[in-house]
C-alpha cells in the first residue's frame, strides 16, 4: 500500500529506523545463541565479547544426551500440538455462530468471554489445582491440554471469527440455494477459504502453550510429565545453573514456535485486516 | 439440518427455521467452546471468589471456615500491598507506553513497500513468539554486571556510573523486566496496528494530497481517527494482561530487591504459593480485578465518547 513515492531522505530514515528496530529485536536472541555455542570455560571470561573466540556445540550434545530435556521437548510439543488442534476446532465453530448467526445471548456471551480476559489467573489456578487433584489427575498431559484449551479459546474464537467476517455469506447461501447442507457448504466453500485462518489460530495458539508456565508449574510435579518451561526453570536447582546447556536447551525450546510463528505472522496480519478492524 | 436442506430455490424461510436458526443450530456450534470455559474458568473463578471469605490455607485444612471480611481489613492494613499497588501502577504503565510508542511507530514503518519487507517483518515480530521464561531468562543474563554486556555498555556511555547490578538497585529494578516486557510486547501492538492501517481506503489519502494536505495532517486527521477503534481495544486489553502477567518479573527478580518489583500479581502467587494462603491471595485478586474492570469501565466510556466509528 505505497501511498506516495518518498522522497530519498525520508526513505533513508525509514530503513535507519527499522534496522535500529530490527537490531533491537533480534539482540537479545542472537546472544541467546551466543551463549549456548561458547565453550563452558569461555562462557564468563568472554561475557561481554559480542562474537565468542571459539565455538562449539557441546552443550547442544550434553543436552539432549545427558538430560530429560528431548523427554521434556516431546510432552511440550504433545500438550502444544494437542492444545493447538482441540482449541482451533473449538474455536473455529464458536467463531462460524458468532460471525454468522444472529442469536439469542449473544451479547452476553461476547461479554463473558471478555471477562475472561480480565480477571487475575492467579484466582481460578487453586480452585483448578483441586478440581484435578479431586480428579486425581495431577501430573496428566491431558489434564494441561483441558486447560489450556479452555483459556485460549476466547482469543482464538475472536480471532477465528475476524476470519469468518471476511468472507462473504453470499458464497455459503448461493452454496445452499443450490441445494448444499450447511455442513457442505462448509466442508467445501468456506473450510478451503479459511486455511489461512486457521493456520493463524493454530500457530497462535500453539506459541501460547508452547511457553505457559504458570499452570504447568502447578499442575505437573513428576519427571516424566514436566514440559519444557519448567523443565528449565527446575534446571537452575537442578544442575547447579550450567548456564551453557540452559542456554543450549533454551535454543532448543525456540526453535518450534519460532517455526510456526514465522509460518503465521502474514496470514495473522491478513486476518485481523479482515474483520476485527470493522468491529 | 435436513429442513434446510431441501429449501427450494427463492422460497422464504419458514417459521420452524427460525428456532432452529436463532436458537439450536448457533448453540450447536458455541457448546463446546461454552462448556469448557464454564468448567475450566466460571466454575473455578466463583470458587476462587469464595476463597476471599474464608480462611483457606493448604497443609492446614483447620483454618478452613468463613472469615467475613477478614482477608480485606488485613488487606487494607497491609503496607506490602499498597507498595504492590504501586507497583503494579509503574510496571504496568512503563511497559504499556513504551510497547504501544514502539509498536505504532514499527507498524507506520511496515505500512509502506520496500524491498525484503516479508522477511524484515517477519523477524521484528520474532520476539511474540519467544516463550516467556527464556525471555526473562535471556534478559537477567543480559542485565548481569558480570556476564552479561549491557552494564558495561551503558556503563561506556555514561548512563551509569559504573557496571552494576540493575536488578539489584531497589530504584532501578523495575527498568529490568519493564525492558524484558517492551521488547516481548512491542510486535503485539505492531502486528494488530499494522492490520488496522492496512484496512485504511488509499483513496482517502490520495484525495488529502490532492487537496495539499502535509503528511503530519494526513496522520492527524485520517490515521489516527482510522486507528482509533484498534487503539481503544488493544490499549485495554494489553493494560488487562500486563497488570496480570507476573511471568517476568518471577524468573528474573523474584519481586525483589526489598520488594521493590513486586506487583500485586507476583504478590499474589507468592502469597498463594509460598504461604499456600490462598483466602488471603484471592482477597488480593479481587482488589485486583476490581481495579481492572474499573479501568475498562472507563476505558469502553471514553472509547464510546470520543471514537466515532
Amino acid at each position: 500500500m505505497a501511498r506516495r513515492t518518498a522522497s530519498p531522505l525520508l526513505s533513508t530514515a525509514r530503513y535507519l529506523a527499522l534496522a535500529a528496530y530490527l537490531a533491537f529485536a533480534l539482540f537479545p536472541l542472537y546472544w541467546l545463541v551466543k551463549i549456548a555455542i561458547t565453550p563452558d570455560q569461555l562462557i564468563f571470561t568472554e561475557g561481554t565479547r559480542l562474537f565468542p573466540s571459539e565455538t562449539s556445540f557441546g552443550n547442544f550434545a550434553k543436552v539432549i544426551t545427558q538430560t530429560d530435556f528431548l523427554a521434556y521437548f516431546g510432552n511440550s510439543l504433545i500438550v502444544s500440538l494437542g492444545t493447538a488442534g482441540v482449541t482451533t476446532l473449538i474455536a473455529a465453530g464458536a467463531g462460524y455462530a458468532f460471525s454468522r448467526f444472529d442469536f439469542a445471548g449473544k451479547r452476553v456471551l461476547v461479554g463473558i468471554m471478555l471477562v475472561t480476559q480480565m480477571f487475575p489467573l492467579l484466582m481460578v489456578i487453586a480452585p483448578i489445582y483441586k478440581m484435578v487433584a479431586a480428579l486425581g489427575m495431577l501430573n496428566s498431559l491431558t489434564s494441561l491440554i483441558v486447560v489450556y484449551t479452555a483459556f485460549n479459546i476466547p482469543f482464538a474464537t475472536f480471532l477465528m471469527q475476524s476470519f469468518f467476517d471476511g468472507i462473504p455469506r453470499d458464497l455459503e447461501e448461493a452454496a445452499m440455494i443450490d441445494g448444499c447442507t450447511r455442513f457442505q457448504a462448509l466442508r467445501r466453500i468456506i473450510v478451503p477459504l479459511t486455511l489461512p485462518g486457521l493456520g493463524a489460530t493454530l500457530g497462535f495458539v500453539f506459541t501460547a502453550a508452547w511457553s505457559e508456565l504458570l499452570f504447568a508449574l502447578m499442575l505437573i510435579n513428576s519427571n516424566d510429565a514436566m514440559t519444557f518451561p519448567v523443565g528449565l526453570l527446575t534446571f537452575v536447582s537442578k544442575f547447579s545453573v550450567d548456564w551453557g546447556q540452559m542456554m543450549a536447551a533454551g535454543v532448543l525450546a525456540l526453535v518450534p514456535s519460532c517455526l510456526f510463528f514465522l509460518f503465521i505472522q502474514r496470514y495473522l496480519v491478513q486476518g485481523l485486516t479482515s474483520g476485527a478492524v470493522k468491529g | 439440518m435436513s429442513a434446510s436442506a431441501r429449501r427450494v430455490p427463492g422460497e422464504t424461510r419458514a417459521r420452524p427455521n427460525f428456532i432452529w436458526r436463532h436458537l439450536i443450530e448457533p448453540y450447536l456450534y458455541i457448546s463446546p467452546a461454552l462448556v469448557l470455559i464454564a468448567l475450566v474458568m466460571v466454575v473455578p473463578l466463583v470458587i476462587g471468589l469464595s476463597y476471599a471469605f474464608q480462611s483457606v490455607v493448604l497443609l492446614r485444612p483447620s483454618a478452613g471456615g468463613w472469615v467475613g471480611l477478614a482477608n480485606f481489613a488485613q488487606l487494607w492494613g497491609d503496607a506490602r500491598f499498597w507498595r504492590a499497588l504501586n507497583n503494579t501502577f509503574w510496571w504496568t504503565f512503563g511497559s504499556l507506553v513504551f510497547q504501544f510508542a514502539f509498536g505504532l511507530g514499527l507498524a507506520l514503518l511496515l505500512n509502506t513497500q520496500f524491498a525484503g519487507k516479508r522477511l524484515v517483518q517477519a523477524l521484528v515480530f520474532l520476539p511474540w513468539a519467544v516463550p516467556t521464561f527464556l525471555t526473562a531468562l535471556t534478559w537477567s543474563w543480559l542485565f548481569n554486571p558480570v556476564i552479561g554486556p549491557l552494564p558495561h555498555w551503558l556503563a561506556a556511555l555514561g548512563i551509569l556510573s559504573e557496571p552494576f547490578n540493575i536488578l539489584g538497585d531497589p530504584a532501578l529494578a523495575m527498568w529490568g523486566p519493564i525492558t524484558a516486557n517492551v521488547w516481548f510486547g512491542i510486535p503485539f501492538f505492531a502486528i494488530t496496528l499494522l492490520a488496522a492501517l492496512q484496512s485504511i481506503p488509499g483513496e482517502l489519502y490520495e484525495a488529502a494530497e490532492i487537496d495539499g494536505a502535509t503528511p503530519w495532517q494526513a496522520f492527524v486527521k485520517i490515521t489516527l481517527p482510522f486507528l482509533a477503534p484498534m487503539i481503544a481495544i488493544t490499549v485495554m486489553l494489553r493494560t488487562i494482561w500486563i497488570a496480570n502477567f507476573a511471568d517476568l518479573i518471577f524468573v528474573m527478580t523474584g519481586g525483589g530487591p526489598a520488594n521493590s518489583t513486586q506487583i500485586l500479581s507476583s504478590y499474589i502467587f507468592t502469597t498463594a504459593f509460598r504461604k499456600l494462603d490462598f483466602g488471603y491471595a484471592s482477597a488480593l485478586a479481587i482488589a485486583l480485578l476490581s481495579l481492572l474492570l474499573a479501568y475498562a469501565v472507563v476505558l469502553l466510556a471514553l472509547r464510546r465518547r470520543f471514537v466515532r466509528i
